[in-house]
């Protein structure tokens, strides 16, 4: 592995492993799914040294762009009681205003950086074999072909098992209206009277 | 210093443990998800390593291990869905997000 690729690996490493201590072990679960965000986002670091650049891409769609946003609303929704019971002390404004310079400072550096900079040169090794075969492996194309021509069912399946996840969501997170309630014990004693009938 | 399979495994397995320590210590049901999170991840390293390290010949690539990672991101993706509407329903039940409240089929 060439030295860029050893480098990206020990910072996403790094990163993944101090951000999954992180995520485990806060209190408060938006800080956790905030943690579990940098962790995805490493991982991703870590698929691109291994070459696998569709498979990155669709980890930060699916787990960056879904899984998260889905854990950070289920929070929101749930509001106060999903915080801890003890909050920390509030910390002082001078260390907020302090944090909040910091990352503009940060943010302005990065932005101002990537704009002079004219196409940055990742030092990712290649794989061994021609070049044109090697630009694809872990590609669009490539992985596309593998999942069309080896696991087409296994794929059709997922559609479906993707569409009952969702109904099954729905169903489960929805709970009954008042009115459903109110339908459902009248049936409820309908049933035990006739029971009670019957008995007579 | 060379890294090879067996460091992204050495990696993989420590995520793995992060997560599985995670899932058992934590009461919070919203962390246990994340937990399993995790650990699914540290799994998809490996799958995705594996397939790094025996990609097969030029011109015939095996991409195994990325289809099957593809796959477990999937079932992953719709594992967070039915488990975060399951939490919602618990807590619509217990007004509470901790697993030991779970407790109904208990007694």
């Amino acid at each position: 592995m060439s030295g860029g690729g050893q480098l990206v690996f020990l910072i996403c490493g790094l990163i993944a492993l101090v951000s999954a201590v992180l995520t485990v072990s806060l209190r408060s679960p938006l800080r956790a799914a905030v943690a579990l965000l940098a962790h995805i986002l490493s991982l991703a670091g870590l698929y691109l040294t291994l070459h696998a650049h569709l498979l990155a891409a669709i980890q930060l769609l699916v787990y960056a762009g879904a899984v998260v946003v889905l854990f950070v609303f289920v929070i929101m929704l749930i509001g106060p009681s999903a915080m801890p019971t003890t909050e920390g002390q509030p910390r002082g404004l001078l260390l907020r205003v302090a944090i909040a310079s910091l990352m503009a400072m940060v943010g302005g550096t990065v932005a101002f950086g990537v704009s002079t900079v004219d196409r940055p040169y990742v030092d990712i090794d290649q794989c061994a074999g021609p070049a044109a075969e090697c630009g694809q492996f872990g590609g669009v194309e490539a992985l596309g072909h593998a999942i069309y021509q080896q696991a087409a069912v296994p794929f059709e399946l997922v559609g479906i098992l993707l569409l009952v996840a969702i109904i099954a969501a729905v169903a489960v997170a929805r709970g009954h209206t008042p009115e459903e309630k109110r339908a459902f014990e009248e049936r409820a004693r309908k049933k035990d009277a006739e029971a009670a009938a019957a008995a007579e | 210093m060379e890294i090879g399979l067996g460091t992204y495994l050495a990696l993989a397995s420590v995520l793995f443990g992060i997560g599985a320590i995670g899932f058992l210590t934590r009461r919070n049901t919203l962390l246990q998800l994340m937990s399993i999170e995790i650990m699914l991840n540290s799994v998809n390293l490996t799958l995705v390593a594996f397939n790094r390290w025996s990609p097969g010949e030029a011109g015939a690539w095996s991409h195994q291990g990325q289809v099957f990672a593809f796959f477990v991101i999937a079932v992953a993706a719709a594992e967070a869905a039915v488990g975060l509407a399951i939490l919602i329903s618990l807590f619509r039940l217990r007004k509470s997000v901790e697993s030991d409240r779970a407790d109904l089929l208990k007694h």
